[in-house]
Order: C-alpha cells, then sequence, then structure tokens
C-alpha cells in the first residue's frame, strides 16, 4: 500500500524513463548478508530438523535412517498426548483471560486521567521483565507454608491452596502467572485499536441514554474485534510455546502434571539426548501451532459471515 | 462537576487501582523479598516492611566473582546479537521495504512461530561439531534468530513509512544506492533503529532457553545464572530475590524510560523471539 502511494507523485512529476531506471533490483545487496544468516540460522536448522526427524539420532551412538517411524513413535507415546492435553488447556486460559483483562484495561487507559503516562508504564514491566527473575519470585509466593499468596487468600477466609505443588491446581496457577505477565500486550494492542474509533457513535450513544455496558457491548466491542483478534492470535502462539515460566516455576511438575509439548520436547532432545525423537516432536509442534492459527483464522472468518448474514 | 461526574472519577481512578496494582504489588513485594533477612522472609504472618534491611543480600551477590563473570557473559552475548542483528537487519529492512518483497516477510513470521528448542536441537549438534561449544559464540549465534528478526521486521516497517522523495532526488544526483541509504535513509530512520535496538536488547537480555542448553559453567548468562541459583540456595530467600531483581533491572528501566519506543515496536507485532 504504501509503495503506491510513494509511486504516485514521482510518475506524476518525471516521465517513464527515467522512473524506469530508478527501479531495477539492485536493492539485493542490502539483503544479501540478512539472506545468508536467515539460511544459516532459520531455513537450515529446519531442513536439518526435518531430516533428523526421519531418523534414529541419539548423542554418542551412529545414526540411522528410520523412515517415519519417529512418528509412529509419537501416536502411542502416553506422554507426548498427556503433553498436547496440557498444552491446550493452558493455551486456551493463556489466550482468554489475557483478552478479557487487557480489554477491560484498554478501555480504562483510553481515558484521560493524571499519571497515566507513568501508569502505563508500569502496567507494562511485567512482560517486559525477565521470564525467569519473575518466575523466582512467584515460586517464592505459591509457597504453601511461607507464600504471601495464601495469607492474602486468608485474610478473605479462604483456606491456604498448594498452588503449583499439587496437579489439579499447577496449570491454572501457572495460567495466573501468564495472565499476570501478558495482559499487558493485550492492552497495548486494543489500545492502539481504540484510538481509531471515530467519537460519533459515542454521542449519539450518549443522546440515546445508553449504558455503559450498552456502549460497550455493541459500539466499542465490534469496533475492536480485529485488534482482539490480532492480540489473540500473538497470544495462541506465545502461550502454546511458553516454556521459561513453566520451567523455571515446576519444571512440569509435579509428576508430569504440568508438563507442556515443548516442555516433554526439552527433556527428550535435551535430557535423554534423543535427538531424532526430538525433531519429530519439534515438526508436529510447528504443525500443531499452524493448525490452531488456522483454526482461529476460520473461526473470525465464520463470524464476519455471521455479522454479514445477520446485517442482511 | 456534578455528582454523576464525580461519581465516574471515582469508579476510573477505582479501575486504575484494580488494573495496577498486581504489577506494583509484585514489584514491591519482590523489593521486600530481596531485602529481608531470613528470619523475616520466613516468618508467618509475612513481614511487608522489615525492622532492619538486608542489604547484606546485594552486596552479596554483587561481591562474587561468579556473578560478574555471568553479568560480562550477559553484557557480551546481548551485545554482540544485538549489534550484529542491527549491521545486518536494517539494510535488509530497507531493501525488502524498497523492493516491496513483502512474500520475504513470511519467513519472519515462521520464524516468529517456531518454538526456538526446534533451532536448538540442529544448532547444538553443529557447535559441537565445530567445537564451538564451552565458548560464548554458540550463544551470540543462536541469539540472532531472536535479534534479527525483531530488526528486521520493526525496520521494514518504518522504512515503508519514511518518504521516497529524499532519495529519488538523491539518486538522480548520482549518489549511488549505498549513498542513499547511507546519507539519506539511514539518519531518517533512527527513531525506528532505536526502536529495533530496544526491542532486540530486552528479548536477547532475557532469553533463557538457549543458555540453559548451551551455557556450561563458564559461559552462562544471568537468567541461566539466577535460575542455577534456585537448586543451591533453596531456602535462602533474601539473595535469590536479590539476584533476581538486579537481573530484571536494566528491562525495567529501560521500560520506564523507554516506553514510548517498546510501546511502538510491541504493537507493531515483532513480540519476543525464541
Amino acid at each position: 500500500m504504501s509503495t503506491l502511494i510513494q509511486s504516485t507523485p514521482a510518475a506524476a512529476q518525471s516521465d517513464a524513463a527515467p522512473e524506469k531506471e530508478l527501479r531495477p533490483p539492485s536493492y539485493w545487496p542490502f539483503v544479501v548478508p540478512a539472506l545468508v544468516v536467515v539460511l544459516a540460522i532459520i531455513i537450515f536448522p529446519w531442513v536439518f530438523t526435518i531430516w533428523m526427524s526421519l531418523n534414529e539420532w541419539k548423542v554418542g551412538s551412529a545414526t540411522t535412517f528410520v523412515g517415519f517411524s519417529n512418528y509412529l513413535r509419537l501416536t502411542s507415546d502416553p506422554r507426548f498426548i498427556e503433553a498436547i492435553g496440557h498444552t491446550l488447556v493452558y493455551t486456551v486460559l493463556s489466550v482468554l483471560l489475557p483478552l478479557v483483562f487487557g480489554t477491560f484495561a484498554a478501555v480504562v487507559f483510553h481515558q484521560k486521567f493524571a499519571g497515566r503516562g507513568f501508569l502505563r508504564g508500569v502496567f507494562i514491566m511485567p512482560m517486559m521483565a525477565t521470564p525467569v527473575a519473575i518466575a523466582l519470585v512467584w515460586t517464592m509466593m505459591f509457597h504453601p507454608q511461607l507464600g504471601v499468596l495464601n495469607y492474602l487468600l486468608s485474610l478473605v477466609g479462604i483456606p491456604p491452596q498448594l498452588w503449583v505443588f499439587h496437579p489439579a491446581t499447577v496449570i491454572p496457577s501457572l495460567v495466573l502467572v501468564e495472565t499476570w505477565q501478558w495482559t499487558p500486550l493485550v492492552m497495548l494492542i486494543v489500545l492502539g485499536g481504540l484510538a481509531a474509533i471515530p467519537t460519533e457513535p459515542y454521542e449519539s450513544a450518549q443522546i440515546d441514554g445508553a449504558s455503559l455496558w450498552q456502549v460497550f457491548r455493541f459500539i466499542t466491542l465490534p469496533l475492536i474485534m480485529p485488534f482482539l483478534f490480532i492480540a489473540g492470535m500473538i497470544r495462541m502462539i506465545d502461550a502454546v510455546k511458553s516454556f521459561d515460566i513453566i520451567f523455571a516455576i515446576t519444571q512440569g511438575g509435579p509428576g508430569s502434571a504440568s508438563e507442556t509439548i515443548n516442555l516433554y520436547l526439552y527433556s527428550v532432545a535435551f535430557i535423554y539426548y534423543d535427538l531424532g525423537y526430538g525433531s519429530a516432536i519439534a515438526v508436529v509442534f510447528f504443525l500443531l501451532i499452524v493448525l490452531l492459527a488456522a483454526v482461529m483464522l476460520y473461526a473470525r472468518q465464520r463470524m464476519l459471515w455471521t455479522e454479514i448474514a445477520s446485517d442482511a | 462537576m456534578s455528582p454523576k461526574q464525580i461519581i465516574g472519577r471515582i469508579g476510573l481512578w477505582f479501575a486504575v487501582l484494580v488494573i495496577v496494582s498486581p504489577a506494583i504489588l509484585f514489584f514491591l513485594w519482590m523489593l521486600s523479598l530481596s531485602l529481608k533477612f531470613e528470619i523475616d522472609n520466613a516468618s508467618y504472618p509475612p513481614v511487608f516492611i522489615p525492622e532492619h534491611v538486608a542489604w547484606k543480600n546485594y552486596t552479596d551477590v554483587l561481591a562474587s566473582n561468579r556473578f560478574l563473570t555471568y553479568f560480562v557473559n550477559s553484557l557480551i552475548v546481548t551485545g554482540s546479537a544485538t549489534v550484529l542483528a542491527l549491521v545486518i537487519g536494517v539494510p535488509a529492512g530497507y531493501g525488502i521495504a524498497r523492493m516491496a518483497a513483502h512474500k520475504s516477510a513470511i519467513v519472519i513470521l515462521i520464524a516468529r512461530i517456531t518454538p526456538g528448542l526446534s533451532y536448538l536441537i540442529p544448532l547444538f549438534l553443529m557447535f559441537q561439531w565445530l567445537g564451538l561449544l564451552g565458548t560464548l559464540v554458540p550463544q551470540i549465534i543462536i541469539h540472532l534468530v531472536v535479534t534479527v528478526p525483531i530488526v528486521i521486521w520493526i525496520m521494514i516497517g518504518y522504512f515503508e513509512t519514511t518518504p521516497m522523495e529524499l532519495e529519488e532526488a538523491a539518486l538522480i544526483d548520482g549518489a549511488t544506492r549505498w549513498q542513499v541509504f547511507r546519507h539519506v535513509a539511514l539518519p531518517i530512520a533512527k527513531p525506528g533503529i532505536a526502536v529495533a535496538f530496544i526491542l532486540a536488547v530486552i528479548f536477547s537480555w532475557n532469553n533463557f532457553v538457549f543458555g540453559i542448553v548451551l551455557a556450561g559453567r563458564e559461559t552462562r548468562t544471568l537468567p541461566v545464572a539466577v535460575y542455577n541459583m534456585i537448586s543451591f540456595d533453596q531456602l535462602s530467600w533474601g539473595p535469590l530475590a536479590a539476584a533476581a531483581l538486579i537481573v530484571t533491572l536494566p528491562v525495567l528501566l529501560l521500560t520506564v524510560f523507554a516506553q514510548r519506543q517498546i510501546v511502538a515496536g510491541l504493537t507493531a507485532g515483532a513480540v519476543k523471539g525464541g
């Protein structure tokens, strides 16, 4: 789009000949170094991973070509299947909760109040802070006897919880950290969306005496939907891949109750050093992320169609 | 102000308080943990402001010469990965924007989606074969996986918004493409480069997953070093919290002082690699 805008005045000013002279493909030298690096550290690892996934490849022993047997092994690996379940639960919660809280925060930060800039800076600190450092403090806060969270619960009369130390509560507890950390990102994206909304619909809504909730539900929400979708997509990609927080707080435990695909991939590749099998997991993992993104795109399209249908 | 407006104001401030307090309380608690002796950290109900402040937690961490080594490691890895990414990525962003080669951004997108561990498996083997394990070189190289896509992505977006007229005028005057880039495009792009620089620094500094696999005892970066403290000092929370705060302090300061650039970069969509 921007090239269109840029090329029009130039084309209008000059004749066709110099215009053509200005556009040979001589920008290539600028891109070549990056191309080499991207080939070496992104494309090559990908190709090599696919090749490794077709081999029995363990550190310290000879490699043999085994075709798709690593992939077949995945289908009957209970730990992998369990990890998919954990990943999906973790991801769905870690997308929905930040979307809800982030939207609320964006609506609030869209208002004018004293110290807004500074407070926005404070609000985005959780997502910029070093995840391992954050995880460490959360681990202390989750401590069943000495942790501050159980103390806070006791103040409102809720019995102490085991948080990340019990299989039933470990994933919700980790989602709590993830939500705390990444709600600011949703807020920033939605805030950008709010800034682009025209004021007219709000003025007429005010004249019609609409309540705050009605204004949000029928004016704001439909208009920020595209931004919520982008935020949801980014959130999904990051939540599926979440590693630092889970690894530093639980290492997938207790038992394997919080072992997501990424954590399992780490164990297979760098604790058991089964690199062939690990590569197969990496490939399937990537395909799963692409699949989830496709499902979200499809759902979004369906929503748009029903909107159009209900408008008609 | 009418009563209704006053209620609205109070409601707004209450909402602001609710939204901001999880972040504020967390970091205050982190600070509190880091300034308390073990007696206070192990007491129930918890002590928020201690009677005796344990500055010792900080001096102990800073005085250990290992910590200094890890700090220098972090500086070298993040510094090199960021500078290399800028040297490679800024011209690339320029070239892609001027050629309008938008399809090439798909590679960046794939890099964005791929889990960091997928890069580690093949590159780990490469580094092993090349005999580079045990040095900082593998970590510098693999941090490029984080920094290069961030820089390219942000610079494409930035160069697309900078005006072409000046550059075309310079070309007509006989400047080479390189001269145009160096003397016309680059100076205008400084704010964009600042955004790319800050985000690359933060996400490289924070990176943990590459370090736990590639770092040896002498080559740990700060996040890995702090993680390794957990297993040894399970129960001394004070020094641990102090170390955690020291590690993340540079990033927190950047967040407060360069908030505008960070927000601009993050909303451009190039968030977090690895």
